[in-house]
């Protein structure tokens, strides 16, 4: 289990990573917490030959507010997210999620920009950050551009960010007042990915559901915005029919693959059921 | 690939060494530095055996390369001991509560124990399987691994206590 060999670099900062990358093209990668990354080079399934460490360049770090936005820069770790006072308060379905990804030790190190960037769809923040409309920075040679989530994801691990881009934050609209929000994900143990799992952010008013989002992780190739299962729950009052549709129309846009996480069949139906817990979850806490 | 200059911190001593860049921490730990307390058990960053703190994280050194720790902390099983240079009252808490059979997984469990402890010095039955929860037991059905921090943890807040 010994990675492909390759040159190791770490620069100061933003800069001199895009400066890199626009050097090494295909053959450079950057490493932030290296927890998805080195398990795939262990596997050969990435053999970088030039490897650019971000530790060491500023900026990239913490969670702040922006007028009605969050941004969390890219290097923030899923432990750093966890014990954030301003998710917790305006935003915690993010901890929520962060909490169910591996263990204690990879959320020490593994990162919000890692997770994002990456393009694997068994990541859990893709599809929490297309449900919360949030949108990437990239960092490039012709400076900065913005992508929001649900046009990021072309395919599993392809995206489009380009090989000379550097992804350096993630801006979240900040969810409204009295937003419920629920992430549920079906794993077989500690440190699997996702059977299926569903995120649902609901505003209510008076009994009915004002505002509706729902996206799903892990049941295609790419993270899901499932945008006709949101609408199904827009002017109802989250009765059985309208529940029942929002559950259909999300499972209408699985195409997850049969694994070891078990038959595709299974795990469309998983999802309908994580869609389902999740809405209730966010309605239950959602207020007015 | 030339291999570069890595300086950090190991239980307390300075280490200057050479290491190829694609070196993980565990195989310089291990091989390097003859510290094979850590163990490696799937090298996949599953079983939590090769755990390590490393600037007051714990991590899994079979998934860091070495000199992505240079200029770290670096405490390892070898460098856990009480105040007295005897047994840390988590070691003395494996013993005493019956925490280990094979001991396979008990660096790890130990070196991740002391950094639950450091962050939540009095942690519930619950805290404690969910903060120990990245590292893999076969022997015990973790009954008694749980019993072993309770154990460390009542001790070090006594000893705490006595001190102030």
């Amino acid at each position: 289990m010994i990675p492909g060999p390759f040159e190791y670099y770490r620069p100061g900062s933003v800069d001199e990573v895009i400066a890199l990358l626009g050097k090494f093209g295909d053959d450079g990668r950057v490493i932030a917490g290296g927890h998805s990354l080195i398990p795939m080079m262990k596997l050969r399934l990435a053999v970088p030959e030039h490897l650019i460490d971000l530790r060491d360049v500023g900026g990239l770090n913490g969670i702040s507010e922006d007028g009605d936005t969050i941004v969390i820069g890219a290097m923030t770790t899923q432990a750093e997210v966890l014990a954030s006072d301003l998710l917790a308060a305006k935003c915690p379905i993010i901890p929520e999620a962060a909490t169910l990804i591996a263990d204690p030790q990879v959320r020490y190190f593994g990162t919000m920009g890692g997770n994002v960037a990456n393009g694997d769809p068994g990541n859990d923040m893709p599809a929490l950050m297309q449900c919360l409309d949030a949108s990437y920075v990239l960092q490039g040679p012709n400076g900065e551009r913005t992508v929001s989530a649900r046009d990021f994801y072309e395919a599993a691990y392809f995206t489009r960010r380009g090989d000379d881009e550097l992804l350096t934050a993630i801006r979240v609209p900040t969810p409204a007042d009295g937003h419920g929000s629920a992430y549920e994900k079906l794993k077989r143990k500690t440190g699997d990915y996702a059977t299926a799992a569903a995120a649902v952010v609901l505003g209510m008013a008076g009994g009915t559901c004002t505002a509706a989002s729902i996206a799903l992780t892990n049941v295609g190739d790419t993270p899901l915005y499932a945008e006709a299962a949101g609408a199904a729950l827009v002017g109802s009052t989250l009765d059985e029919a309208a529940v029942g549709a929002a559950v259909a129309a999300a499972k209408a846009i699985t195409a997850p693959a049969s694994d070891l996480h078990g038959p595709a069949e299974y795990r469309t139906y998983v999802a309908g059921v994580m869609v389902r817990r999740a809405i209730e979850r966010a309605h239950a806490r959602a207020t007015g | 690939m030339d291999k570069i200059a890595v300086k950090m911190t190991v239980n307390g001593n300075t280490v200057e060494e050479l290491v190829e860049p694609r070196m993980l921490l565990i195989h310089f730990l291990r091989e390097q530095l003859n510290l094979t307390g850590p163990h490696i058990g799937c090298e996949t960053s599953h079983c939590g055996a090769c755990t390590v703190d490393l600037d007051g994280r714990s991590v899994k050194s079979c998934t860091i390369f070495a000199c992505q720790a240079d200029g770290g902390d670096v405490l390892t099983i070898e460098g856990v001991k009480g105040a007295d240079g005897g047994l840390h009252p988590l070691q003395e808490g494996f013993m005493m509560e019956h925490g280990l059979q094979c001991g396979f997984c008990t660096p790890g469990m130990i070196t991740r124990a002391h950094r639950l402890l450091q962050e939540n010095p009095n942690p519930s039955e619950a805290e404690i399987r969910a903060g120990i929860s990245g590292n893999l037991c076969r022997c015990t059905g973790y009954q008694n691994i749980v019993k072993a921090v309770r154990y460390a943890a009542e001790r070090m807040n006594a000893q705490q206590e006595a001190a102030e």
